[in-house]
């Protein structure tokens, strides 16, 4: 190629780059305000976020002090519920929450693992995989006061025949088959959390451990578990959060007494469904007061919960 | 990445827009907010509607009559069942004309309302004890304290003596008794706590009476439908509901005996008997334990709760007038409608106090009607 022929091409492409340098810098100064107006919209919701929580919390501290000024901290560990004496203790129904949400928990564990496990790694595509998927998917869709006429008509008797085999009261109603029905709302959220992340694990991990002779349960046990624990705890604290808060399908099985639960098959009651029950007709200062104070009491334990669980993640995840 | 920057800036564009365009629409409803505000202080608010918020468990009836009216006369009543609780304090912040309650202003509801009330009484119901028991058990005989020692959980099985003795000839099974009671706060539970409490000296010091108490024994339901749910899958269970709740789903429910010795099966002619009593002037008085010897002692008055001075917060004669001429409809000819949705409707004694109660209702002082 002659050198006269090489300049002119290298002077094109100067003139290329002279061309779109002068475009550049025509949109470079909307771009930086798009880019900042961007930023800030971004960071305005962050913002609007934190002081919305923060807002309920004052909110709830505020109403809540009629309450606190009557009964100081023996609230808390107050077993009388009674809005005739104006006398309130929480105990029976702070128990009662992690009572049927712990147990619910344990109850809805292997199910969901099981699904997870099953999804991610045995039969993660074709119909039969998406069918179930939805079909779970669909489990958190329902309604909660669908499972709570459910559980009514179909759970309680069939506790009520499992406790007359037990030779325990034959409530059917309790805070098992609250359990019960928690459990089944909260498969779904630790299984789809668990099944996006047994599919994360890379196949090279893998297939070492089966080119080493693992069979498929080994492989399971020692490299999937162990590298998806994170995520697959933060899924269960996820169920957890839903099974704390759960109001309508509770409050319809679990025999709303404010008696401490002697058994797993007693009646009891929990802070949402107490709330949900008397709110509307809470007719004088401290009653309402002590009502909004249960709120507060739901919204710490829920935040306590999740700040422990993130520290077990944190744990898991350093090691 | 030009383009994307692009689209960036259309979006941006698109919602900029929308937002000027919301805080147009903004500025647009505070203007007419503002406008409706000054309408109301220069008492020319023409709009035919009247506010009302309260009783869920007189709604039903209300919605009836309300459509009526305004079929009639043109004026739209907007009610919200909100609960009787929910309806006093909203007429506390007078964000309503009146306000509906299954029991009279407590002590703290009057101090916060600060103003004279008047209670107008709309109609009655009752509340019926449902049972289940195997066999053909309807309209069991109950007297007083036995139905508060069920509830006090002292008589724990169906076939106790006393129980047997009030139903000589009736093969009662020997059942474990399951009291269900309401979970919720209601106006039901007040008007049952509130017969406890007056039969039972026991009941009166252990729990006391109000829309929702600590209850000595059984479950709770949500609702009148959580109750009888609880009632109709537990064989030996006894619990309390509303009789229109009870008429509808055609329920066993148990003959009372009342303070006249005579054993009352609810129905409407014996809720209504029992309202037929001598009265208070402000008819603030729970019928419960009545002294009609025909009438069935667990019933009680709804009332609609108006402030006796009508010219408040910038209130016109015309917007006073307007209501009460619906309240005065809904205690003569509104009564119509009571029967055939199953309410009881007002008795002759009722009615008279209630006109009377309308009458004293003043604007400035002077009288409406």
């Amino acid at each position: 190629m002659p050198a006269n022929s090489v300049l002119r091409v290298s002077y094109f492409i100067q003139i290329m780059d002279e061309t779109k340098r002068k475009r550049k810098t025509k949109n470079s100064y909307g771009q930086i305000r798009a880019e900042s107006l961007f930023k800030r919209t971004l960071v305005g919701i962050g913002a609007g976020m934190i002081v919305l929580v923060l807002g309920i919390l004052f909110t709830l501290i505020v109403e809540s002090i009629p309450s606190i000024r009557h009964l100081g901290a023996r609230y808390l560990w107050g077993t009388t519920w009674d809005p005739v004496n104006n006398v309130y203790g929480a105990a029976p129904f702070l128990l009662g929450t992690l009572l049927t949400s712990f147990l619910a928990l344990i109850i809805s564990i292997p199910f969901s693992f099981a699904i997870a496990i099953y999804l991610g790694e045995y039969n993660p595509k074709g119909w039969l995989s998406s069918f179930l998927k939805n079909t779970v998917e669909l489990i958190a869709a329902v309604p909660s006061v669908i499972y709570g006429f459910w559980g009514l008509l179909v759970l309680v008797p069939l506790v009520r025949t499992l406790e007359i085999k037990l030779g325990v009261l034959p409530y059917g109603i309790g805070i098992f088959t609250a359990s019960l029905i928690l459990a089944i709302m909260i498969i779904p959220y630790a299984a789809s959390l668990g099944r996006e992340m047994i599919r994360l694990v890379p196949s090279p991990l893998k297939e070492a451990a089966y080119s080493l002779g693992a069979t498929r349960y080994e492989v399971i046990k020692n490299v999937i578990l162990p590298y998806t624990k994170s995520g697959l705890f933060a899924g269960i604290l996820l169920s957890l959060g839903r099974a704390l808060g759960e109001t309508m399908a509770v409050t319809m099985v679990i025999g709303n007494t404010s008696m401490i639960p002697t058994s797993i098959f007693a009646p009891g009651n929990t802070m949402a469904s107490v709330i949900a029950n008397e709110f509307t007709e809470a007719d004088h200062t401290v009653y309402l007061s002590a009502l909004i104070e249960l709120g507060l009491v739901l919204f710490l334990v829920t935040v306590v919960i999740n700040m422990a669980g993130k520290r077990i993640i944190k744990k898991f995840t350093t090691e | 990445m030009g383009i994307l920057i692009k689209t960036f800036k259309q979006s941006f564009a698109a919602a900029a827009l929308a937002l000027v365009a919301i805080a147009g629409c903004n500025t647009n409803d505070t203007k007419t907010q503002d406008k409706a505000a000054a309408g109301d202080s220069a008492t020319t608010r023409d709009d035919k509607t009247i506010l009302g918020a309260g009783s869920t468990f007189i709604y039903p009836l209300f919605s009836k009559m309300f459509s009526d009216y305004n079929a009639k006369t043109g004026i739209q009543v907007n009610y919200q069942s909100i609960g009787s609780g929910g309806g006093i304090l909203q007429l506390t912040n007078k964000t309503v004309d009146f306000g509906a309650s299954d029991g009279p202003l407590n002590e703290e509801q009057t101090a916060k309302i600060g103003a004279p009330v008047l209670h107008i009484t709309q109609a009655s119901g009752a509340v019926v004890l449902t049972y289940n028991l195997p066999g053909n058990n309807n309209n069991i005989n109950l007297t007083p304290d036995v139905i508060a020692d069920i509830f006090l959980g002292k008589i724990k099985i169906w076939n106790d003596a006393r129980i047997a003795s009030i139903n000589k000839g009736v093969a009662i099974p020997a059942l474990p008794i399951l009291v269900a009671h309401r979970s919720d706060g209601s106006g039901t539970t007040a008007i049952f706590t509130n017969y406890l409490s007056k039969v039972s000296a026991d009941w009166k010091t252990k729990v006391g009476s109000g829309g929702a108490v600590n209850w000595p024994a059984g479950l709770g339901g949500k609702g009148n439908e959580g109750v009888s749910g609880l009632v109709k899958q537990t064989p030996g269970a006894i619990g309390y509901v509303e009789l229109i709740y009870a008429l509808q789903n055609k329920m066993d429910y148990a003959k009372i005996r009342n303070k006249k010795g005579n054993f009352i099966l609810p129905s409407i002619a014996s809720v209504t008997a029992a309202g037929n009593v001598t009265l208070p002037e402000d008819s603030k008085i729970f019928l419960t334990d009545t002294d009609a010897p025909d009438g069935y002692p667990i019933s009680g008055f709804t009332w609609v709760i108006i402030y006796k001075e009508q010219n408040y917060k910038g209130r016109s004669l015309e917007q006073a007038t307007r209501l009460l001429k619906l309240l005065w409809w809904n205690i003569h000819e509104g009564q119509a409608f009571a029967t055939p949705l199953n309410y009881a409707p007002l008795s002759d004694e009722a009615l008279k106090v209630a006109e009377k109660i309308l009458k004293s209702a003043t604007y400035d002082g002077k009288a409406i009607l």
